[in-house]
């Protein structure tokens, strides 16, 4: 064995050692950005909900482990009734927003007319435009028409930005849809709402509970617009914990955000379990 | 094929898609009842478009359809007495084969209680029993090429209209398919139209072919004139393969014409009816001999040299080329077991044929 027949190894085992451009995980200075940004993301969420549990009224220093701020939150009565409030717009938002999405996505997905790609951009509007614009536009337009800021104008307003969200989830799945199953339906003598109800709704599902938890989750946690359309006595809970920091941090606070936090996580997770299942499935 | 007793007649139909595109070309034909008819054609013929006429998914440009007697027009898909199998089968994947084949009865208001007998029965008619609770997506191709069949013959229409049925199963099954689909419309007695670009297919399985090309019906025949007798060189090379000369009439004697054609001088072939100007001579690959002797008699022969044999186990193709350098296909058969080949490539042989085996076309 010679020299150059042992060299040959060596110099390929040294090319191994060395991190390839495409070796993220390889490379100190990427794992130092890594560390950074959960760092930044995410360690507020943490210490928020740590910190929930704190029993100490100062949110500065641990003192023990308590749930009485979550208990303290729910006595709260301003913090439940607009807990109360948020659950009736985010409901109705949902359910309204839903049927619309879901018919606007049918549309967008199967019929095609005149200046089709103005509507598509139009109705898709809400989802590219700031949100303090749309707030300030909404407040503008029902101070307009003179409609008394409340719960309908948070309703109306949810409703607009989060139909185009469900519009956007559906037409995805109708894009997979196979036209000659209607056919195949209407051929065995269904009428065309027979043929909708048993062969295209079934079809389009998962797409509409996606896009319905979708629509809940944006409407629970909307801060900016709800801000803008709501009035005295209307408060949402997103609204209620923002004026509750501007007095001061207070574990309840934590508590409140910690409630929220899981119904979204919840929310969804499930959103993303029932698409994943329906994409396996098809 | 006066009025006897057409399920189904189509009568000068025309189909056109935009200003442009006429997919189907005053097209009429009868379907007699409990018959079986193909439409044959190459791809972008048409015939999917009157399938979808007869269904009711298209409406006719022009012209009409009658269904027994009645016509169709303007009647909803889901109201016609007639029942489609399609390409890909279009099985409900969201239901399970009971509900499928039993949805037309569903959606028709039958009680619950009728149905399952009835699924039950389709099911059992291609054999598919105790399917009922599996899902589509449990199934192979052919078994859910039997639950379109099964939820479509439920429901007893006077005519099945299958869209190429057997194009997405592969080869062995498609053979076993079409055997088993001819059996089936015996049994249930129900009018099949069935559309394929397969010659085969429409040979073996249909009483009936109307061969299609560019929206227009070429000819209508049962498959062994369609074979013998086609009308046309575009039907005589689409059905089978098939050898053309080019000819001229030069004239008539006692019932038969003569002609000259190129490369095999001046021969008399049988035709009825008239034949003048440029003709051209069909005769099909195996009714052609080889011989290394030039024959005597009135056979028409050629001489020529072997420039290609393909080997199909059961025969072989073999090709020849003539000093005129005329091309002629002919299927030797391998009628004795031997692993010697019969012909080589640079064999210079006769090819023989009688006159009454060739052809004569006008069109």
């Amino acid at each position: 064995m010679t020299d150059a027949a042992l060299s040959v190894p060596r110099a390929r085992r040294r090319r191994r050692d060395r991190a390839t451009p495409l070796e993220y995980s390889r490379k100190g200075w990427m794992k130092l950005v890594m560390l950074m940004s959960f760092i930044f993301l995410y360690f507020p969420i943490v210490s928020l909900v740590a910190f929930s549990f704190n029993d100490s009224r100062r949110n500065i220093v641990w003192q023990g482990f308590t749930f009485k701020y979550y208990l303290k939150a729910y006595e709260n009565a301003h913090l439940h009734e607009a807990f109360i409030n948020s659950m009736i717009v985010s409901g109705t938002s949902t359910l309204v927003s839903t049927v619309l999405g879901t018919m606007l996505g049918i549309v967008l997905a199967r019929y095609r007319f005149p200046l089709k790609g103005v509507y598509e951009g139009w109705v898709h509007l809400p989802i590219v435009i700031p949100e303090i614009c749309m707030g300030v536009s909404l407040l503008a337009f029902f101070h307009l028409v003179d409609i008394p800021l409340g719960l309908f104008t948070i309703t109306v307003s949810h409703i607009a930005f989060s139909a185009p969200f469900v519009a956007l989830i559906v037409r995805a799945r109708m894009a997979g849809f196979d036209r000659s199953l209607e056919e195949a339906s209407r051929d065995l003598g269904a009428s065309q709402w027979q043929t909708f109800f048993y062969v295209t709704l079934p079809y389009l599902v998962p797409g509409i509970v996606a896009g319905a938890l979708l629509a809940f989750t944006l409407s629970l946690d909307d801060f900016v617009i709800t801000f803008f359309t709501s009035g005295p006595g209307s408060t949402t809970f997103p609204i209620k914990i923002y004026s509750m920091v501007r007095f001061s941090v207070t574990p309840e606070v934590n508590a409140a955000s910690t409630v929220l936090i899981v119904m979204t996580l919840t929310l969804t997770a499930t959103a993303m379990i029932l698409q994943a299942r329906s994409r396996k499935r098809s | 094929m006066e009025k006897t007793d057409a399920i189904i007649s189509v009568r000068n139909l025309t189909k056109r898609f935009g200003p442009k595109v006429v997919a189907v070309d005053d097209v009429s034909f009868d379907v007699q009842r409990g018959e079986f008819f193909a439409l044959l054609g190459p791809s972008g013929c048409g015939k999917t478009t009157v399938l979808r006429l007869i269904a009711g998914f298209e409406n006719p440009s022009e012209g009409n359809i009658l269904l027994d007697g009645a016509s169709v027009e303007g009647v909803d898909p889901n109201k016609r007495p007639v029942n489609m199998v399609f390409q890909n089968y279009a099985v409900f994947p969201h239901m399970t084969v009971a509900q499928n084949v039993g949805y037309g009865l569903k959606v028709a208001h039958v009680r619950k209680a009728e149905i399952g007998p009835k699924v039950a029965e389709a099911l059992r008619l291609v054999r598919l029993e105790g399917y009922e609770e599996r899902k589509p997506d449990q199934l192979s191709g052919g078994e859910r090429q039997r639950v379109a069949l099964a939820r479509a013959l439920i429901k007893k229409p006077k005519v099945l209209l299958l869209d190429e049925p057997l194009s997405a199963l592969d080869a062995k099954l498609r053979v076993q398919m079409r055997q088993e689909l001819v059996e089936l419309q015996k049994s249930v007695g129900i009018t099949f139209i069935i559309v394929t670009h397969d010659q085969n297919e429409a040979l073996s399985m249909a009483d009936r072919i109307a061969v299609m090309a560019c929206g227009v019906v070429r000819q209508i025949a049962p498959p062994i004139e369609l074979y013998e007798q086609p009308n046309s060189r575009f039907v005589a090379d689409f059905i089978g393969r098939v050898n053309l000369f080019d000819g001229r009439v030069v004239g008539l004697e006692d019932g038969r014409v003569l002609i000259e054609a190129k490369g095999l001088g001046r021969i008399a072939v049988p035709h009825r009816g008239t034949a003048e100007g440029e003709v051209a001579l069909a005769v099909r690959p195996e009714k052609v001999q080889l011989v290394s002797e030039e024959p005597r008699g009135s056979a028409i022969r050629l001489q020529g040299r072997v420039v290609d044999v393909a080997y199909y186990g059961d025969e072989n193709l073999v090709g020849l080329r003539t000093e005129e350098a005329l091309a002629l296909t002919v299927n030797l058969p391998n009628v004795s077991r031997s692993t010697l080949p019969r012909v080589a490539v640079g064999d210079r042989l006769w090819a023989t044929w009688a006159p009454e085996d060739c052809l004569l076309l006008t069109e």
